[in-house]
């Protein structure tokens, strides 16, 4: 069971988190700031994942805690974590 | 003593001489023992040598070992609070009335008809079934109910477990997983340093491994030694001493799941004390202590009643005060046996001990046992019970008479704990055993589960590695470890092989029934990966998780295909350790804890009134009120009349509401709903529709502009903590640069709506503080200010259809608010209506709801809405509707459906099929996704979800539903039945 | 050898010494026309099929490690096609056809038996959505019935009936046809099929690249060394995206994490398959007499097979509240496999940009039950280079065209499926 630890709360078991995916996918046209992509460009923003065997860095929501968003670097083999931060310093993987 | 047979208690030995006598039963015969011993010490003691039957061949089965790894001692206990089938013998503890019977047995395991099996046995060799009962046709559903009557073990018990279970949490800086020598020395050199230290041993007693060993630890008897350990380390606030406790499973980041028992006797009344505790414990380091267990030799018959491991022997004595046999033979290889031999001698047995090495210690022979070198133990005679033992000696063979056989071909180091994390472990070929290989961050291994069997390296290693964790943790330890003196040390001889001749009832797993023929015959057909022969062969599958069988079962896997045991490897190791009672897993949350209720603030009010509870998602809600003896659809019938020709009010308040602030909240409203947002007046609300980044409609709701940057918006009732997530997911994520704050406040707030012609005259009698005339209140305006002296917030949004006003005040005034607007209607007769109601006015209306007609895979175009999609503005899912799919004319798309003959009604789960070709396979062109009887049409009407559904308006199906086998001419009108044009709630 | 009865009873009076091997262990040839990467259920029954039902016998199965050592051999062998979407539908009662003969066609016992999947309603509305789902299933051709609350209680009696019950039986549904299969069995019963008629599996190799030519692909390269192949295709559920990469592809696909556990054995009580969609949980019993339990995903990208603690005690929590009986019993033992969850819940059975490299993946939990259904249809793309008609929905193109399959109506997010 994963320890994670949220920069509001210290450090809290997983099950008060939901789990946000893959923090690394970007929006080929972020809040329609430039020209629409093509639809592949955003199909494949939408579907593909690198889906790694090793570190990932992710997003979790500390649902039953202060409801923030976090980024977190957690190896998908080992569960090791090495880094959390909030989502909304910037704290990206 | 010769001449007297089988096994007794030994005066004054064993740790419970001081213990009263509790009488017990064992399939019906009374017996005496002692309290508190183990069942199987006291079925010994009494002479009751079979215990269980095997699960394949239902041949004979004896006590084995002395606790967990016992492989197939299994009896079922009754007990008042349900019976409990699958309970290992060796870790019952004995107390008055104790009721124990045999299982898998008819009609007892004494005499045992079903194991005729065993006659036949060659015809069921490992993996039989997969090569029969495949024809004829159905004959498998034949064979497999014989097959599945005669496997399991137990029977489940008939009435459910009455026990007492508990959970609790804790937290600590070191877990210590056993109880014996290392694991005391380590957890007293943490504690010592100030750590907070939680130890753990699944034996009633710590050190036991200390009660055999004649060594000296600074200076005392090792047992000795140990119990001041134990005292020392009770009287620290800082440490948890949980006897009877075993560490069932260890996980990432410190955590590990404990079970502890605290009593085997069922409950005295009023005694709230648990059976068992689950402990969930968190902690900064683990040491790993969890010792090793002896290897039994592996030879024809060696899985008689009598046959047993030298410690389960010594130790039956050394806790228990009974001596297993007066005639003990002992098959080893190592100096720890005699001293073992000898104590058995010296408390009246007569002892032979058949040592395979040419050499070794005297201490056995000191005791006046027998001891012949080069000897081996190759088949035991006397099926339910020991009569003699077959030894090949360097003079030949010959059978020796005995009536107990202790055996042991070396240590196993118990590596489940240490595995269950990831550890890999390796081969020690010299000294045939797995030991820890790699390294974990956090957690060590130490004494003889690590490999290390001498005691004085044992507490060094204990005392060096609890030493190190605590400076991790910043603790200052001591690092000197305690002297020994006379430690036997362990001196194993070579491997002897796993069996010397015959293979068809040499027995590497016990309970399983898996034999060296079984495992050749495994590899002999291609299963060569040990995972393939546990498969293939159920070898370590069964309660015992092959704790006894597993290596002797590897290193016959390695023989037979030729190769090196460090080519197989082992099996995973898994989590629980040992099987954990399912009560203790459950007893954290029950059922209503963990899908809780959730019930509106006027829960009682509306229970009061009659309702019928409907379960919505999570929460509780009327479905109607009914009055006097109204069917349902009379009772909805009369709901909806009220609300289209008069007045009704209904309870909303599970509408998710989000308090939005910020100078850009328009441009996160224009991102998020398909609509515009920036022509919102402050005073106003405009309806949108939420879409998935995939452009599917997920969630819809009115969004009021209550001051210049401050917005409410409303959410499903389902969907109230997703869109929240949602939208901070948004704002944190991806679009950091807009100032907006959110505010979750569905349950802060109480909302009612009152809807119908009349709901103005009755708001006029309660509104304070802000105009309800049609011009200065319009639809969709929003306002704040007082109801019933109550401050509120009013919206004028229209479920229905009709006139219709939302009341929100602050949750604590919810049923103040209630009786007052009661009372304020009751001029007008105004009813409470319920949420099947509102279903019919919305369906009626033709509005969609999400779930039904919008269920996650229709866009805004196929639900109707497409003059909801602004082509002025990016919104999320604006790419994802250009995707080819989307353009698709056959798309299925909302339609209104209505019976050809009014007076006939729809089935319920209907399809729309083509009336000439109703049962054509593939033939479905839609489905219904609401149906009500409409009150005002007098007839059933529904929404429809039809492929291409736009374009066939007109059109005439057939609603059908096979599974009622029901059908009904239906015509496709337009989704919106009464009112199209919305003049009622306008007005 | 043929298996039967009567060579049961000649090889016991021979001491059992004249079993042949179940599949030969052969080194891999330089070449062959086809490769499939992945030995669990789904590649071993490509190979069977494509030699017996297209002749094309010049084929490798190449197998990282021990044959069906995935998810094959960790899943919960639930069989059934109650899907509600037509594709869905179609594919998975194809699959159910072949599982009804499939231990005759193997000559080897895979315990296939068809007990029903009950799937519970916990109240009218819950009932109301389960018989839509299962007239899809009627006028799809499949079958399906309704069980009243009565009728559930005749077929399952100890489920809880009482009145405090928190999800109560309010009425049930359930697939006759549906069962299960001895999860093990099938890999073996493939793998000595498929041997028999010549195709090589070949174990302990794992593919460590491909040999891509011309966006056409020319071989792999494995730790036994190089194969080249005419076709290759890869079937290896959990680690579709690992072995997608070395051949430059993304797919759409997370790996999840899903457990399931046993209880110890005891005598028969569970004679079918219950699913709670409340609970979030399913319950059977093996032919050993171990109770059977299963649940929804961990809920985190993972490929540790290690499982966490939370979700056992949802898993027997849930299991208990249905079965108040199972509250003495003891759990023996957990495991858990890796999940190749697509973002739309289907699978993915199709030709890959790439030129003869195809695959089949994406599974979710449905791989099993798919296994000879997938096998058969991947056989026929990989042979004709192009989709039978059972698989034409399951092609990776589907994420471009927005045409995807997901059956519970959600979204891109690959555990919620």
């Amino acid at each position: 069971m994963l320890l994670i630890d949220c920069p509001c709360c210290g450090e809290r078991p997983e099950d008060e988190f939901g789990f946000g995916g893959d923090a690394t996918v970007r929006h080929p046209n972020e809040a329609g700031a430039g020209d629409p992509p093509g639809i592949e460009a955003f199909a494949d923003y939408l579907y593909l994942r690198d889906n790694p065997k090793g570190w990932h860095s992710e997003f979790w929501v500390h649902r039953y805690g202060c409801r923030r968003w976090l980024v977190v670097e957690r190896h998908t083999v080992t569960h090791e974590v090495r880094s959390v931060g909030l989502a909304a310093s910037g704290g990206e993987g | 003593m010769t001449g007297v047979k089988g096994a007794r208690r030994v005066p004054g030995a064993g740790l419970l001489n001081r213990a009263p006598a509790a009488g017990f039963s064992f399939d019906g015969r009374r017996y005496s023992g002692v309290a508190g011993e183990s069942l199987a010490a006291a079925l010994v003691a009494n002479g009751e040598h079979v215990v269980a039957r095997s699960f394949k061949y239902h041949r004979p089965r004896g006590i084995v070992g002395i606790g967990n790894e016992d492989p197939a001692g299994l009896v079922t206990l009754a007990r008042p609070t349900g019976d409990e089938p699958n309970l290992r013998a060796t870790m019952v503890e004995l107390y008055d009335g104790l009721a124990a019977h045999g299982q898998n047995a008819w009609p007892s395991v004494r005499f045992d008809a079903t194991a005729v099996t065993g006659f036949l046995s060659p015809l069921f060799p490992a993996g039989f079934y997969y090569k029969t009962f495949m024809g004829p046709a159905g004959a498998w559903p034949f064979y497999e109910r014989v097959i599945r009557r005669i496997a399991g073990l137990g029977e489940v018990p008939v009435q459910a477990d009455s026990e007492i279970y508990a959970s609790t949490h804790a937290h600590a800086d070191l877990l210590v997983a056993g109880g014996g020598v290392a694991g005391l020395q380590a957890a007293l050199v943490a504690a010592r340093a100030g750590a907070r230290v939680v130890l753990a041993d699944e034996n009633p007693w710590f050190g036991l491994g200390a009660l055999a060993d004649p060594a000296t630890i600074d200076g005392r008897p090792a047992w000795e030694w140990a119990q001041a350990a134990v005292e020392e380390l009770a009287e620290l606030d800082t440490v948890t001493l949980l006897s009877r406790t075993t560490v069932a499973g260890r996980y990432e980041h410190g955590f590990a799941v404990l079970c502890q028992k605290l009593r085997d006797a069922p409950p005295a009344a009023g005694d709230p004390t648990p059976r068992f505790r689950l402990w969930k414990l968190r902690v900064n380091r683990t040491i790993v202590a969890t010792g090793a267990l002896d290897r039994p030799q592996v030879f024809t018959n060696n899985d008689r009643p009598g046959v047993m491991t030298v410690a389960a022997a010594v130790g039956y004595l050394d806790r228990y005060g009974v001596l297993v046999g007066s005639r003990i033979a002992m098959a080893v290889r190592d100096d720890a046996a005699h001293a073992a031999a000898a104590r058995l001698a010296r408390a009246g047995a007569e002892v032979t001990v058949l040592d395979s090495r040419d050499t070794g210690s005297g201490m056995a022979s000191d005791a006046g046992a027998t001891v012949e070198w080069r000897s081996r133990v190759v088949d035991v005679a006397g099926r339910s019970g020991i009569r003699s033992v077959r030894v090949d000696g360097p003079r030949g063979e010959r059978w020796l008479t005995a009536d107990a056989l202790a055996v042991r071909d070396g240590w196993s180091p118990t590596l489940h704990l240490y595995a269950q994390t990831g550890g890999k472990a390796v081969w020690d070929d010299a000294r045939t055993m797995f030991v820890p290989g790699t390294a974990e961050v956090g957690a060590v291994t130490v004494g003889a589960c690590n490999g290390t069997f001498g005691l004085r390296e044992g507490l060094a290693e204990a005392t060096a590695a609890a030493a190190a964790l605590c400076t991790d943790l910043g603790l200052a330890a001591a690092t000197g470890a305690p002297a020994v003196e006379g430690d036997i040390g362990m001196s194993v001889g070579d491997g002897q092989g796993v069996a010397s001749r015959g293979r068809k009832h040499c027995f590497v797993d016990v309970q399983n029934d898996v034999t060296l023929a079984d495992l050749d015959l495994a590899v002999r057909e291609g299963y060569r990966s040990i995972e393939h022969v546990k498969r293939y062969t159920t070898l370590g599958m069964g309660t015992d998780q092959g704790k006894l069988g597993n290596i002797n079962g590897v290193r016959a896997i390695a023989e037979a295909r030729g190769e090196a045991v460090s080519a197989i490897g082992t099996t995973r190791f898994r989590p629980p350790t040992v099987p954990l009672p399912m009560g203790v897993v459950a007893a954290h949350l029950s059922p209503d804890q963990h899908h809780p209720m959730r019930r509106t603030a006027v829960h009682q009010m509306h229970e009061d009134a009659g309702c019928v509870w409907l379960n919505a998602g999570a929460w509780l809600r009327p479905q109607f009120y009914r009055r006097g003896t109204e069917t349902d659809l009379e009772a909805v019938n009369r709901e909806v009349m009220a609300v289209r020709e008069n007045v009704g009010l209904v309870d909303v308040s599970t509408l998710g509401k989000i308090e939005i602030a910020g100078p850009d909240v328009a441009t996160l409203l224009n991102r998020v709903y398909t609509n515009g947002w920036s022509t919102l007046k402050v005073g106003m609300g405009r309806y949108g529709i939420m879409l998935r980044e995939d452009g599917m409609v997920f969630d819809d709701g009115v969004t009021t502009r209550i001051a210049e940057q401050h917005y409410v918006m409303s959410t499903t009732s389902g969907g109230a903590g997703a869109v929240y997530e949602w939208l901070t997911s948004l704002l944190e994520t991806r679009w950091r640069d807009l100032r907006v704050a959110l505010v979750p406040v569905t349950e802060e707030w109480f909302a009612v709506a009152i809807a119908g012609p009349k709901a103005r005259d009755v708001l006029a009698r309660v509104a304070e503080g802000f105009d309800i005339s049609n011009q200065a209140f319009p639809f969709m305006g929003a306002r704040t200010g007082r109801v019933a002296a109550i401050p509120a917030r009013v919206n004028r949004i229209s479920f229905s259809g009709e006139l219709s006003y939302e009341i929100n005040v602050p949750a604590d005034r919810a049923t103040e608010l209630w009786s007052a607007l009661l009372e304020a209607g009751a001029p007008e007769a105004m009813a409470p209506y319920g949420v099947e109601s509102m279903g019919v006015l919305r369906l009626e209306k033709g509005h969609f709801v999400i779930g039904r007609e919008a269920e996650g895979r229709t866009n805004p175009y196929d639900i109707g809405l497409g003059r909801m999609v602004s082509s002025k503005k990016w919104f999320i899912g604006k790419e994802a509707l250009e995707f080819p799919e989307m353009k698709n004319p056959r798309r299925r798309q909302i339609v209104g459906v209505v019976p050809v003959d009014k007076r006939e009604r729809l089935p319920r789960s209907a399809h729309l099929v083509i009336p000439e070709r109703p049962d054509e396979v593939g033939g479905s062109q839609g489905w219904v996704a609401s149906m009500a009887w409409s009150p005002v049409f007098d007839h059933d009407i529904a929404l429809a979800l039809v492929e291409g559904g736009h374009g066939r308006i007109g059109e005439r199906l057939a609603a059908y539903s096979p599974m009622d086998g029901k059908r009904v001419a239906v015509d496709l009108v337009a989704p919106h039945f009464y009112d199209p044009d919305g003049g009622r709630q306008i007005g | 050898m043929r298996y039967s009865i009567l060579s049961l009873a000649r090889q016991a009076l021979a001491g059992h010494a004249g079993w042949p091997e179940a599949w030969r262990k052969p080194a891999p040839k330089p070449r062959y026309d086809v490769v499939i990467i992945g030995g669990g259920g789904h590649g071993l029954a490509s190979a069977y099929y494509l030699a017996k039902l297209h002749g094309i016998r010049n084929v490798a199965v190449l197998e990282r490690g021990w044959i069906g050592g995935g998810n094959t051999g960790r899943n919960t062998t639930i069989v059934r096609s109650n899907y509600f979407l037509k594709d869905n539908a179609f594919f998975y009662e194809h699959a159910l056809k072949l599982w009804e003969g499939l231990s005759r066609d193997l000559n080897f016992n895979v315990m296939f038996s068809q007990r029903g999947n009950i799937i519970l309603s916990h109240d009218f509305g819950g009932a109301e959505g389960a018989k839509m789902r299962y007239n899809a299933l009627r006028l799809n051709g499949i079958d399906g019935e309704y069980l009243s609350r009565e009728e559930v209680r005749r077929r399952v009696p100890d489920l809880d009936f009482s009145p405090t019950a928190r999800f109560p039986v309010f009425g049930a549904v359930n697939q006759v046809r549906s069962g299960v299969a001895r999860h093990d069995a099938v890999a073996w019963g493939y793998a000595r099929a498929a041997d028999a008629l010549g195709v090589d599996i070949i174990e302990n190799c794992e593919v460590t690249g491909f040999d891509i030519v011309g966006g056409e692909v020319r071989g792999v390269r494995t730790t036994r060394g190089d194969i080249a192949a005419g076709k290759v295709g890869i079937a290896v559920a959990g680690h579709s995206g690992q072995v997608a990469a070395m051949a430059g592809l993304r797919l759409p696909i997370e790996t999840h994490l899903l457990q399931a556990m046993v209880s110890e054995p005891v005598k028969p009580f569970i004679d079918t398959v219950v699913i709670s969609p409340g609970l979030h949980v399913y319950v059977s019993q093996t032919d050993k007499g171990e109770v059977l339990m299963g649940g929804a995903l961990d809920g985190y990208n993972s490929y540790s097979q290690r499982g966490t603690w939370p979700t056992i005690e949802d898993v027997v929590s849930a299991s208990v509240s249905l079965f108040p009986r199972l509250r003495g019993l003891r759990l023996m033992r957990t495991w858990g496999g890796v999940m190749d969850m697509t973002m739309d819940g289907s699978p993915i059975i199709s030709k890959t940009p790439i030129r003869h490299l195809y695959i089949d993946g994406g599974w979710c939990y449905g791989g099993f039950k798919a296994t000879p259904g997938s096998g058969w249809v991947f056989a026929h793309t990989i042979a004709n280079d192009a989709p039978h008609r059972l698989n034409e929905g399951y092609t990776l193109e589907r994420f471009r065209s927005g045409r995807t399959l997901t059956e519970r109506g959600l979204g891109n997010v690959p555990h919620h499926h």
